[in-house]
């Protein structure tokens, strides 16, 4: 991870010098040395890092960015360069502003897990082998990676880019995949429908509507959101028992559907821990069950799973039983 | 605020009997914006609507609910009630108190408290109505014909009779199509020729027609009553003003081995040629590939030997652009490749023929001057053996699934000729199914069979081998059950159609939906039969679905009844209850566009005010053309940001009707 | 909010359908004109196509107090738009998928296709709609997914 950082830092100047890019978006240090935070730097690269705490998604910073002067060096993870593509597919960020350098990603670090472990005041990290060497005030520790990275990294959709004018990738590139994304899905879909309700009310009633979900998701990316338009009657403040209140979370993941990549910022970011990826997955799990496997973002200018049609697709309410007793 | 005037409707006493109609008028009166509210007998009737009338004027209302019938009764009659009184026709609503109300329920306590809701569900929706004008677009009185076969030349020739301007866009160096090729038709034998070759000349010689000739459709653009289409005339190296169709070019020209397409190549032409006799336009046309000129720089002959300085070896593509107020697809068919299926020989002997390969062997103007003879070696056959439904009613992907409607029928008619010139020949047709609803088909069946001896076999062929000049049949009867062996000396395949290869881009270009057959897709399957789903495009012919000469005659000359119903008017009054973008909202992410049938919305980049030292910027957002939008909404839902929304239907009406329904 | 108890004290649901234009709002006018009888507690939302029906319009309704949702529109391949129904199935499949997943009562919601000369299916359904939500009884898991309520009680 370090002598990515190396060859990133060192290309990144190249490009800045021969002048292909004027800016750079990537990640700084943010209020903690575990809480990397997305950035855009000038040709002196000042604070920039990468590391096992780079997680954010930067993809969704195109679409502004793209409307400035100049092009923009963007850094894709493999999985989001998946976002990438979404966003190239649905015209939001103009593809000759940008030159995008796929860079290596061996699953990003979970802090959660790591303070579970008993880690404590972090100033540094780096990775030797399958090792995360973590660099406290209290001295050095040693965690193994494989238990300390991000759920969404455990069913990674794999570590190759789709997406990417060149790539910095290790020689040898660590597989993080262990789980099937599904699982948990799955697992809820056979239970009752009072313990699923149960479930979900436990978990949605923790929400306090701080919209880091919508903010960080790159398919939640409207020029105006619907819960901020008064024209259509969907918007409110700030009154706990309103229709967007009460709904936001079964309407954000339907905006998203069949556009959503999982990248798995919004699980990421929430500070209630809510996990809000299993709305998606549900979703993507059905898509691909009823309409044929789909990967958003996979290609750009795919035609989504809900703005196409088979003649002898399923009658809603015919789905096949998931094991759910009634 | 609305000043809102309510109007409940006894309908004699289909709702009065169930709906305590008073109490109706009473509740609407407490709703929030109603100034005004009665009950009356009958609101459709003259003194209902003046009633009507009288009552926007006293109380200078701005929306009107009528609670009566459904409003797909009388919501038209209402609208023109309250424009006669100065109020915008879509600022009234209808609720639905008799057929989903008064008609439905016994009870009159329940029926009442239904009424209410309706009504007060009707006066939510109203308090948000906007007056909606219906937009208006000129109509260019010109169509435009896209195929010159039967199809379109009748098409052509109704639209041109009725006095409107029509181009033809033929591919081919001629106009006529596939029934240049036949022989004869069924059921009357008539000769194709002698039927169709008039008719192509009336199309060339109207003064409303023009024909372009070895021409493709490269662009379309607009919408109804307004297309734009961009025109490529092929290079035909031949000036069509100066040639006289002498033909003294084509007995000179060296370049004599090539495929003749006319005779689907069963003999050959010439470099520079004439399609055939008849061609319209009789104008001469060089095959570049094979032109010794054209490939060597030398030869040259052609334009040396003609008299009117035709040749022009150097002549470009040349492009055209025109606008139209309709476009008429009649791209037709072609028989199916067959070179998949191998089991009948197709590819391994020449004396496997196809059916419209037959049609050329059989016309006095084919290869073999109309004496049936042997591809291989010019021999009379003796034996012939049909196969039909090769490739129609297929479930594999060789074939098609559907039947081409025309291959039983065209088969009698090949039995019968060929039993009535040569009857020492013996004629065998194997069949799954004989197919023959129309007028004298079935007789004309029976008599191939009954008068004529036409062997009939139910079942398949399984395989077709050829041995020692001969052709080895075996088949199967169903009805005997038992295995065929026939020795025969040629084998005809009723090969299946398709429609032809350039629908699809048509269709693109048009924005014309097509089946998973390529077959053009009606607006309505029973009441819209000849028109597109979008507006100004109509259908004419087989590229619509499979079918014979007068269904096909039969439907152009529709297809030309609807164009002339379009081009009649001066201008198109649109529905205004169409889709309308928020431009400040869209994203600009062409979702709308993927699922709007009619292909309405464009996008287009819009400079737009921002907060910030830049002020504004740039982006895509979409825009809808309102006449080509028919209003479904399929847009609105699919939008994320909620930027699309339709008149008339607006979200926030539909989130005022639910939340009304559910206080 | 409605009172939902009739003075016998049985539940009386609020059902909101929606009705395509061209098929299934004449559908239920039929049902009407054959004097077909259905529960008066279904109340009928005109929308050009079933298309039209916004995810958004169902929430709402449920969180608004309505116990069922119905939506009819043209059966698959006859609708008046060509293609409309075609994406309502797919939206809906979906919609109801999620619902069912958050652990909503399925049978809340549902979608029939019914054509303009469907009046006797339009009041068979209805009727069995309703029938299968008064079963169910009052809508109050979605209305209070959050448990806003039940924190307040």
């Amino acid at each position: 991870m370090q002598e990515i950082f190396g060859r990133i830092k060192k290309r990144a100047a190249e490009l800045f010098a021969d002048g292909t890019v004027t800016r750079m978006v990537g990640w700084q240090k943010g209020e903690s040395d575990y809480d990397k935070t997305p950035a855009v730097f000038g040709p002196d690269m000042k604070g920039f890092v990468y590391d096992g705490f780079c997680g954010a998604n930067l993809s969704k910073y195109l679409i502004n960015l793209s409307k400035v002067e100049g092009r923009t060096l963007v850094l894709l993870k493999p999985c989001d360069s998946y976002s990438f593509n979404q966003l190239l597919t649905e015209h939001r960020i103009d593809r000759d502003k940008v030159y995008a350098i796929g860079i290596d990603c061996n699953g990003k670090l979970d802090i959660n897990k790591i303070r579970a472990l008993g880690v404590k005041g972090i100033r540094s990290v780096a990775e030797e082998g399958d090792e995360v060497v973590l660099d406290t005030v209290y001295g050095s520790k040693r965690v193994k990676r494989s238990e300390v990275l991000l759920d969404r990294c455990y069913c990674c959709k794999g570590k190759d880019h789709v997406a990417g004018d060149e790539f910095i990738l290790a020689e040898k590139r660590v597989d993080t995949t262990t789980t099937d994304r599904f699982e948990l899905v799955k697992k809820l879909e056979a239970m009752t429908p009072d313990e699923r309700y149960e479930f979900w009310r436990g978990e949605l009633s923790r929400c306090i509507r701080c919209n880091a979900c919508r903010n960080v998701c790159p398919a939640c990316s409207c020029v105006k959101c619907v819960f901020d338009n008064p024209a259509l009657g969907t918007d409110s403040k700030a009154n706990s028992d309103t229709f967007e209140e009460n709904m936001f979370h079964i309407i954000r993941a339907f905006h998203v559907a069949g556009r959503c990549t999982d990248c798995g910022e919004c699980s990421r970011v929430c500070p209630q821990h809510i996990p809000l990826h299993l709305l998606n997955r549900k979703f993507i799990r059905d898509i691909d069950e009823l309409y044929g496997e789909y990967q958003a973002g996979a290609e750009v200018g795919q035609r989504g799973p809900l703005t196409d049609f088979a003649k002898n697709d399923a009658e809603p309410g015919a789905t096949p039983d998931k094991g759910g007793k009634k | 605020m609305q000043r809102i005037g309510v109007f409940v409707c006894w309908c004699g006493t289909n709702i009065a009997a169930t709906v305590d109609v008073k109490a109706v008028a009473e509740a609407a009166r407490k709703e929030p914006g109603v100034v005004f509210a009665t009950d009356y007998q009958y609101m459709c009737s003259e003194a209902g609507q003046k009633l009507i009338r009288d009552a926007i004027a006293e109380h200078k209302l701005t929306g009107v609910v009528i609670c009566s019938c459904s409003p797909r009764m009388h919501e038209a009659t209402f609208r023109k009630t309250v424009e006669a009184a100065g109020l915008n026709p879509y600022m009234l609503e209808v609720a639905n108190i008799r057929e989903q109300c008064s008609w439905i329920h016994k009870d009159r306590t329940e029926a009442t408290e239904k009424a209410v809701v309706l009504a007060r569900t009707a006066i939510a929706k109203v308090s948000l109505n906007v007056p909606l004008t219906a937009g208006e677009s000129p109509v260019t009185k010109r169509a435009l014909v896209i195929g010159g076969g039967i199809a379109g030349i009748q098409s052509a020739l109704d639209i041109a009779d009725a006095g409107y301007e029509v181009d033809i866009v033929e591919k081919q160096p001629t106009i006529g199509g596939k029934m240049t090729q036949i022989d004869k038709t069924f059921p009357t034998l008539d000769c194709a020729a002698c039927i169709l070759t008039p008719k192509m000349v009336d199309a060339a010689q109207h003064e409303k027609i023009t024909i372009y000739s070895y021409s493709e459709v490269t662009e379309v653009t607009g919408f109804v009553g307004a297309f734009k289409a961009r025109i490529k005339r092929k290079a035909r190296f031949v000036d069509e003003t100066k040639c006289t169709g002498c033909g003294e070019c084509t007995s000179k020209c060296p370049s004599k081995k090539n495929k003749n397409e006319f005779n689907l190549g069963l003999d050959n032409r010439t470099a520079i040629y004439i399609p055939f006799a008849q061609a319209v336009p009789k104008v001469a046309v060089i095959d570049a590939e094979s032109c010794i000129k054209k490939k060597t720089g030398k030869c040259g002959l052609c334009q040396k030997i003609c008299g009117a300085g035709a040749i022009d070896y150097e002549q470009k593509d040349e492009y055209i652009e025109r606008e139209y107020g309709a476009i008429v697809v009649a791209t037709g068919y072609n028989p199916i490749d067959l070179a998949k299926y191998d089991e009948y020989a197709y590819s391994q002997s020449p004396d496997v023929v196809t059916s419209l390969e037959l049609e050329r062997l059989m016309n006095a103007a084919g290869p073999t001057k109309g004496t049936l003879l042997r591809p291989s070696d010019g021999t009379h056959p003796h034996t012939i053996v049909f196969i039909q439904c090769v490739g129609s009613r297929c479930d594999d992907a060789r074939g098609k699934p559907y039947c081409s409607k025309i291959c039983c029928m065209y088969t009698a008619k090949h039995a019968m000729l060929i039993r009535e010139k040569y009857p020492d020949t013996e004629v065998h047709v194997f069949y799954i199914d004989v197919r023959t609803p129309g007028k004298n088909f079935d007789e004309f069946y029976r008599r191939a069979v009954e008068q004529y001896g036409v062997d009939y076999i139910k079942g398949m062929v399984g395989k077709v081998v050829p041995h020692d000049g001969k052709l080895l049949v075996q088949g199967s009867d169903l009805i005997a059950n038992e295995q065929v062996r026939i020795e025969a000396d040629m084998v005809v395949l009723a090969a299946a159609i398709e429609p032809d290869k350039s629908a699809r881009s048509i269709a693109t270009m048009l924005t014309a939906s097509i089946d998973t057959n390529d077959f053009f897709t009606e607006a309505h399957p029973k009441l819209r039969p000849v028109e597109s789903p979008t507006a100004g495009v109509f259908l004419s012919g087989v590229c619509q679905g499979p079918k014979d000469i007068p269904e096909t005659v039969a439907q152009a000359s529709a297809c030309a009844a609807k164009v002339i119903g379009l081009l009649a008017k001066d201008k198109l009054k649109g529905n205004p209850c169409v889709a309308h973008v928020n431009e400040e909202m869209c994203n600009g992410c062409s979702t709308c566009e993927k699922v709007c049938p009619y292909g309405a919305i464009t996008y287009q980049d819009k400079e737009f005010r921002v907060p910030g030292p830049k002020r504004t910027e740039i982006r895509r957002v979409a825009s809808v053309n309102e006449a080509v939008c028919q209003g479904c909404g399929a847009c609105t839902v699919a939008c994320m940001s909620g930027a699309m929304d339709i008149k008339g239907f607006a979200n926030k009406q539909i989130f005022a009707e639910v939340d009304a329904i559910c206080r | 909010m409605q009172i939902k108890i009739d003075e016998n004290g049985n539940f009386k649901p609020t059902i909101v359908a929606f009705c395509c234009n061209w098929c299934s709002y004449a559908g239920a006018d039929l049902a009407g004109t054959s004097r077909l009888s259905y529960p008066a507690n279904v109340k009928i939302v005109r929308v050009p196509c079933s298309c039209r029906v916004n995810p958004l319009f169902i929430l709402r309704a449920f969180q608004r107090g309505a116990d069922g949702v119905i939506l009819c529109g043209c059966h698959p391949g006859d609708c008046h738009y060509t293609t409309g129904n075609y994406y309502t199935r797919r939206r809906m499949t979906l919609l109801f998928n999620m619902l069912d997943y958050l652990g909503i009562e399925r049978d809340r919601t549902r979608v029939e296709w019914v054509s303009a000369a469907e009046g006797a299916k339009m009041a068979r359904v209805m009727n069995e709609f309703v029938a299968r939500i008064c079963e169910l009884g009052e809508n109050k898991r979605l209305e209070d997914l959050r448990c806003k309520k039940s924190l307040e009680e």
